[in-house]
């Protein structure tokens, strides 16, 4: 083991776990199989996962998951939660909590552009996510919260969501358009309107009319949801959260890891663990140039065949980890955890704790 | 199927699939066949990432075009480009007469207040501009690697919503010119990628439905990626196979070799099963591309993939009537 904190004791100890990764490396399998062991280590955990695919409703034995967590009945010593984040309600729960009065948060919830933004404005997804594992922290009904974040390129994306929203929210193109025009200001917000016309040209009056009608209706909410969203990030950048970094062994997915990873370093965070999925196992100690050579003087015979399989298998162990060396150097102290290409897709309970069983060996 | 003919299909072709199945790979793949037979290919991504560019062994692209792989003798060139949104929205206000205005749009950040106001505005800008480069004739064929399939879908069921939400203005001629381009199977097809595994298999089938029913696209031929070569021979005992070819194993080798020998039969099996299951549920024809045992794919690995299609698709059933089964005895 090496300096870093193990990632059992980090399932022990942290408050908040956040997974993430391109796409198709297993991060939603990992955060559950995390949760699960936080469980079996006594502890209340809850997974909030923002894959849509049922499949992790299945494994974990329920009918489906929604906003709000559902307990996994199982035989551990802590508990186990889990919930799907539905963008869309936890905005709204957010719009509910800070406008001023019922009859806002109506014209809020109604208007059409609004309605777009959890569907169509990129980061929000990323918002809500940070905004429910805030709620669940804050909350005192769990000590550990796993979150699986969206597949984004950018880890910031994630990390700078409530920030770079609430600017969005808090748009100066609006600002400008309603400010009062005071001499000074009239040059601008000339401008500013002719920008609008322009815009509008493009996409059509109506569609902005829309826009300029909700930044009306959320007029005085900026406050709250500025406050909030300091309060999320300040979460994010704590000790107590911890940044689990989860990749497949392939140059490619590796490259991305590694981008994640100095994204992270430049906003002062650290990758606590280094998950790898998928890897292959390694056959024995011999190397895959003398395999093939013997494949190649018993071309043709069962022998050959089988020396072509360990040569390439072997070649396939060697490669992946030449592909993840400069990784592996690059996040430590931080402990590397490898997952073997399971067979089979992990479908129940059994199969998750299985899954931990290579996370956390004894 | 004759190989001009599947290539000469429809000028643009959509490769699409879950992130992590090789949907690049498979656009590469595709883009090589195509100029090795002179059909002088252009690959569009639409995302800012090195993988593309990468398995040509070049540097990153940029909204500009770059060569990827050159023309040499018979074989047409390669070229790529990344088309994002801001660069698509960028290149149509300036060719609408508002340069002056652009920059500032996207520099204000207005273009997220405008994307949200208008969702799918980003893609159409982009399916925009790829039926732009359709039209020009600057390629044979054009392949877009599209984003990862969630978003895949989203991305082309955009253009029937903004349909409805922008009623007017050059943004719905735009959406309208793009919906056409989409469900004409003369200009364009969609071709799905999966891994022969559980939930790609299973994403892949809804993708499909989704697509043809809601979108209406022409779907091409599914593409089964990573299949481990079938190897003869695996199941006899390393000794027995030893001793038949007259050669001595070292010291632990026969364990290790069996070992690895039930590995791969395993996978083997487990691939065929998903394979054929993607059979039952999607009645397509499939596309193998195998396993190449390497953690770091380069050109060399383009070509061989550009061959395995190449004999893929050579080995469809065409249009014309295959000639009939031969009787065995």
């Amino acid at each position: 083991m090496t300096g870093g904190t193990g990632l059992g004791d980090l399932v022990a100890s942290a408050a908040i776990l956040v997974c993430c990764g391109s796409g198709g490396v297993g991060k939603t399998t990992t955060a559950a199989a995390l949760a699960l062991e936080g469980a079996a280590r006594g502890r209340r955990s809850v997974v909030v996962t923002i894959d849509p695919a049922k499949r992790l409703a299945d494994t974990l034995g329920v009918a489906s998951l929604t906003n709000t967590p559902s307990r996994i009945e199982g035989d551990w010593p802590g508990e186990l939660w889990a919930m799907m984040l539905d963008t869309k309600s936890t905005f709204d729960d957010l719009v509910a909590q800070h406008s001023a009065d019922a009859d806002q948060a109506r014209r809020i919830l109604d208007n059409r552009f609004y309605r777009n933004i959890s569907s169509a404005l990129s980061g929000t997804q990323e918002y809500m996510a940070g905004e429910k594992l805030y709620e669940l922290h804050e909350e005192d009904a769990f000590d550990l919260v796993v979150v699986d974040t969206p597949p984004t390129r950018h880890a910031l994306d994630f990390v700078d969501a409530s920030r770079r929203l609430t600017n969005f929210l808090d748009h100066r193109l609006y600002r400008l358009l309603m400010s009062p025009t005071r001499a000074y200001l009239r040059a601008v917000n000339l401008a500013a309107q002719a920008f609008v016309r322009t815009v509008s040209k493009v996409v059509g009056g109506e569609v902005l009319d829309d826009a300029l009608a909700f930044f009306s209706a959320f007029e005085g909410m900026e406050g709250g949801f500025r406050d909030r969203a300091e309060r999320v990030q300040a979460l994010l950048g704590d000790d107590a959260t911890a940044f689990i970094l989860v990749t497949s062994p392939r140059a490619d997915t590796v490259a991305e890891a590694t981008f994640f990873a100095s994204k992270l370093e430049e906003s002062g965070i650290s990758v606590a663990s280094l998950i790898l999925n998928r890897m292959h196992p390694r056959f024995g100690t011999g190397r895959p140039e003398a395999d093939r050579a013997r494949a190649r003087t018993h071309a043709g015979t069962d022998l050959g065949s089988l020396y072509a399989n360990l040569g390439d298998l072997r070649a396939m162990a060697e490669g992946e980890e030449e592909a993840l060396s400069g990784l592996s150097a690059r996040v430590a102290p931080a402990p590397v955890v490898r997952v073997p290409f399971l067979a089979d897709d992990v479908h129940d309970l059994d199969s998750l704790a299985h899954i931990t069983t290579h996370l956390f060996p004894a | 199927m004759d190989l001009g003919q599947f290539l000469h299909a429809s000028r643009v072709v959509i490769v699409a699939g879950k992130g992590g199945v090789g949907k690049t790979t498979v656009a590469a793949a595709l883009a090589r066949m195509a100029a090795r037979e002179g059909l002088s290919t252009l690959v569009v991504q639409v995302e800012q990432s090195s993988g593309l560019a990468r398995l040509f062994g070049r540097p990153p692209l940029s909204y500009a075009e770059s060569s990827l792989a050159p023309a040499a003798g018979t074989i047409a060139e390669v070229r790529g480009r990344t088309i994002t949104p801001d660069d698509a929205l960028l290149e149509y206000l300036e060719d609408h007469g508002l340069r002056r205005i652009s920059r500032r749009l996207v520099s204000t950040g207005a273009m997220d207040v405008v994307s949200t106001a208008a969702p799918g505005i980003k893609d159409i800008l982009i399916l925009g501009k790829v039926k732009a480069l359709e039209r020009s004739g600057s390629a044979d064929l054009i392949v877009l690697d599209a984003p990862a399939a969630g978003h895949a879908i989203t991305f082309l069921l955009s253009v029937r919503g903004l349909l409805d939400a922008v009623q007017v203005g050059p943004i719905n001629a735009q959406a309208r010119d793009v919906l056409e381009l989409l469900t004409d199977p003369a200009r364009c097809t969609v071709m799905l990628v999966t891994l022969p595994e559980e939930t790609p298999v299973n994403e892949l089938v809804e993708t499909a439905f989704t697509l043809e029913d809601r979108v209406g696209v022409s779907l091409g031929p599914v593409v089964v990626n990573g299949l481990y070569p079938a190897l003869s021979g695996l199941a006899t005992p390393p000794d027995e196979a030893a001793a038949q070819a007259g050669a001595q194993l070292r010291p632990g080798e026969a364990e290790a070799m069996a070992d690895a020998a039930a590995f791969r039969l395993r996978r083997h099996a487990l691939q065929e099963a998903q394979l054929a299951r993607l059979g039952e549920m999607l009645p397509m024809p499939q596309l193998h591309l195998p396993f190449l045992f390497s953690a770091d794919l380069g050109p060399s690995h383009v070509d061989v993939l550009a061959a395995a299609l190449r004999d893929g698709v050579s080995a469809l059933e065409g249009p014309a009537p295959a000639s009939p089964p031969t009787a065995t005895a």
